[in-house]
């Protein structure tokens, strides 16, 4: 996990949602700091366990399990290309290491500068348009090589 | 306002349907992911200011709705006018106008913005008569794209809840699992087990506390009908849980969705909260004295969480590991208690079963697959979409005659069925019928209704590569036949796919996978070796090409072909030169192009604009 600054405050806004000593609710508040933060910082998580009376181990392991949570600040730009079946058999690789190369970061990684997220998704179910590329949400379709590099090459 | 009773129940459904007919015309907007994606949303602004701005909606009693998926996703933004049924594609804000002054107001139709059949040229006015739809029968997707999903009045109106209102005044609980028994109804997420039976086991276990569960956490890549249903019509999977629930005796329950689908949360969410308001949930429903209500879980991202047992542990907060199912989650599920868990397309199904009867259902279909099935029709196939059909019908008639045959014309090779725990069927299996048990014989499975079509530019080997991927990243690594032995499978496929493959091979991936199909722990492990199986059952001639030959035919893996163009087809058109991203084609306009094979990345790109078909591969 990062150790960054995180405005304890924030995180205690969202721990006082849930009622302390109480296990079970773990996952739905790594859910509200993931959303608050863009993802679980490791001062958060300590005092959502210290919060909760679970083991760090505890947040650990759901954090890494989930892909919704992320241990890493994600970049300006997220970057998500779908690599579900339908988009898979029509390129959806050749974007993906195009990405690859012109970030210099692996997928799920994101960009030293902070700008970029690069990450697949299983599906996002618009397999019409595939392959499918979405840039904070906002979905491209029918991309095909060479065009994602110049948008991104573009914002750089 | 609180409906308390079945008669008040009446009236409200008597007057929302007047205020229905009240309106003379309707323009539906599609509003589902992939028109969204192609700029509806756009659509829907402008003709709402056009609308306002000239003060139509009394003078011609217009009313303008934004619905849920239509299902022909290839052609969005769509608009439908009813009445009449005619049907706009391809809609964007500058046509708005146009729409309004000329089908709006002086009742003609716009012919450039038709649906134009690729088979025989013509437009075609109304939806009801592009193949596309015609051949189509909607159950679970009844009311998908006719209503507003914000609505529950509009639900009211076509009918909603009424089914609900029979089961619990005119039905015993035993009465409401004799119907789905004899409907025939089994679940839609992929196992196909019996509904009624599901249910019967569950109200007979002994206990204090019963669950009703929805599997919203649709995983399998290629696949969207839950999320259409959950986006378009969120009231029919309510309604349908509060009959189960009902049935079973639960008092309360969830439903899973995956967080990948935001919009389909916020119309479920937004769905229980009026369902509350109006006493569909909560205490003493439709003054019955039942009690049941229905909270969102929301799934972390993880494919696992689809298996019962992993879900039932996501949804009480805890890590989503399977567990051995020596006793089934029916007599122990959700916190130790009997639980019955359905997903989506199963729920949906419910109350149509319960309002036009058993033996209506059970009439469609094939004798042990009663009903329809919804699909999501993807892939390199033309019409790209959603369509629900009858259960027995054959796969050449979804891809040929509804999906209208490949992109391009080009060969079919394969169609994939079932998600990663699926398999790919060859073309002398297209007059296979689609039901649970007739696929499952042919090596594939029904799933939960992903169908992706591959033609001869999709490389077998590298299909089952991608599946073994997906599935090694979403192993949840409790038992190791799974996480180590796909893993190992993974990694030979890798090398196949690569050009480092050996002889033997294939008869290593065959003992694995024997040994992961016998030793794991959950369905997610047993099923992995699935999609290898089948297309080494269907294209053992490709993994032979790979290992042995050194050869990719379909020009997909990059260390064994090469891109070379045709001297014969090459018209010097110089779209190629264009396409590619590191300028490795070279060429006069009108003379035939050249290909450097030393700095070409092999990516395809020339491949898929060229015209002429004249990008070979050797």
């Amino acid at each position: 996990m990062t150790k960054t600054c995180v405005d304890p405050k924030k995180a205690r806004k969202i721990l006082d949602r849930y009622p302390s000593g109480d296990g079970t609710s773990l996952i739905h508040a790594l859910q509200d700091i993931q959303a608050e933060f863009g993802y679980v910082p490791c001062e958060a998580a300590e005092l959502l366990c210290e919060h909760l009376s679970v083991p760090i181990s505890k947040a650990f392991s759901a954090a890494t399990f989930y892909k919704a949570f992320s241990l890493e600040p994600k970049g300006d730009v997220v970057i998500r290309v779908c690599t579900g079946t339908a988009c898979h058999i029509r390129g959806a690789q050749t974007l993906v290491d195009e990405l690859c190369s012109i970030l210099n970061v692996a997928p799920g990684k994101t960009t030293k500068d902070l700008k970029f997220t690069l990450e697949t998704v299983n599906c996002v179910g618009a397999c019409a348009m595939a392959p499918v590329v979405s840039l904070n949400g906002e979905y491209h379709g029918n991309v095909q090589p060479g065009t994602m590099s110049k948008k991104i090459r573009g914002g750089k | 306002m609180r409906i308390a009773t079945v008669q008040s129940l009446k009236v409200a459904a008597k007057k929302a349907r007047s205020e229905r007919e009240s309106i003379k015309t309707e323009v539906l907007v599609c509003a589902g992911t992939g028109c969204l994606a192609n700029g509806s949303l756009a659509v829907v602004e402008s003709l709402e200011r056009s609308i306002c701005s000239r003060k139509l909606t009394a003078e011609l009693k217009l009313g303008l709705k934004t619905t849920g998926c239509h299902g022909f996703c290839e052609k969005g933004p769509l608009v439908v006018i009813q009445p009449k049924g005619i049907f706009y594609k391809g809609v964007k804000p500058k046509d708005v106008k146009e729409i309004i002054e000329k089908t709006l107001i002086s009742g003609e139709v716009i012919e450039r913005l038709l649906y134009r059949d690729p088979n025989t040229k013509e437009r075609i006015e109304e939806y009801t008569e592009i193949p596309f739809y015609s051949r189509q029968l909607r159950i679970a997707l009844r009311n998908i794209g006719k209503i507003d999903p914000g609505s529950i009045d509009d639900y009211i109106a076509v009918g909603g809840y009424a089914g609900l209102a029979t089961a619990l005044t005119e039905m015993t609980p035993e009465e409401v699992i004799d119907s789905i028994t004899k409907s025939g109804l089994r679940g839609r997420g992929g196992g196909g087990f019996p509904a009624g039976r599901k249910w019967k086991t569950c109200r007979n276990a002994p206990a204090e506390t019963r669950y009703v569960l929805c599997n919203a956490d649709e995983g399998d890549p290629g696949a969207f009908m839950d999320r259409s249903i959950c986006e378009g019509d969120p009231h029919a999977v309510i309604e349908g849980m509060v009959i189960g629930a009902w049935a079973v005796g639960a008092n309360s329950g969830s439903i899973y969705v995956r967080e990948e689908y935001p919009l389909a949360v916020k119309h479920l969410q937004l769905a229980i909260d009026q369902a509350r308001e109006k006493g569909f949930l909560g205490d003493d429903i439709l003054g019955s004295g039942f009690s049941y209500d229905v909270h969102i879980a929301r799934g972390g991202g993880a494919f696992v969480c689809g298996e019962s047992s992993a879900l039932m542990k996501s949804v009480a907060g805890e890590v989503g590991e399977p567990r051995a199912k020596y006793i089934h989650s029916v007599i122990r599920g959700l916190h130790d208690q009997p639980t019955v868990l359905n997903n989506v397309e199963t729920w949906a199904n419910v109350p149509w079963i319960i309002n036009e009867g058993a033996e209506k259902f059970a009439t469609l279909g094939t004798g042990k697959s009663t009903g329809t099935k919804a699909f999501s029709l993807v892939g390199k196939v033309k019409n790209t979409g959603l369509v629900e059909v009858p259960m027995g019908i054959t796969l050449r008639e979804i891809i040929f005659e509804i999906g209208g045959g490949i992109i391009g014309d080009r060969p079919f090779k394969a169609v994939q069925t079932g998600g990663p725990s699926g398999g790919c069927l060859p073309e002398d299996k297209l007059d296979l019928p689609v039901d649970f048990d007739t696929l499952t014989e042919a090596g594939s499975m029904m799933g939960s209704g992903g169908m992706i079509v591959m033609d001869d530019r999709t490389c077998m080997v590298d299909t089952a590569r991608y599946f073994l991927e997906f599935l090694v990243d979403e192993s949840c690594g409790k038992c190791i036949p799974c996480r180590e032995g796909v893993h190992q499978l993974h990694c030979i496929l890798e090398d196949i796919c690569a050009g480092e493959g050996q002889p033997g091979d294939i008869e290593k991936i065959e003992s694995l996978s024997d040994v992961i199909v016998s030793a794991s722990l959950c369905a997610l492990g047993k099923s992995a070796p699935n999609p290898i199986l089948s297309t080494l059952r269907y294209f053992r001639n490709e993994y032979e090409a790979h290992i042995n030959d050194g050869k990719c035919a379909a020009g997909v893996c990059r260390n064994l072909f090469s891109f070379e163009i045709s001297e014969e087809a090459c018209v010097g058109c110089g779209l190629c030169i264009k396409a590619c991203p590191v300028d490795s084609i070279l060429g006069e306009k009108k003379e035939v192009h050249r290909i450097n094979g030393k700095t070409c990345t092999r990516c395809g790109a020339c491949r898929n604009i060229c015209a002429v078909d004249a990008i070979k591969v050797v």
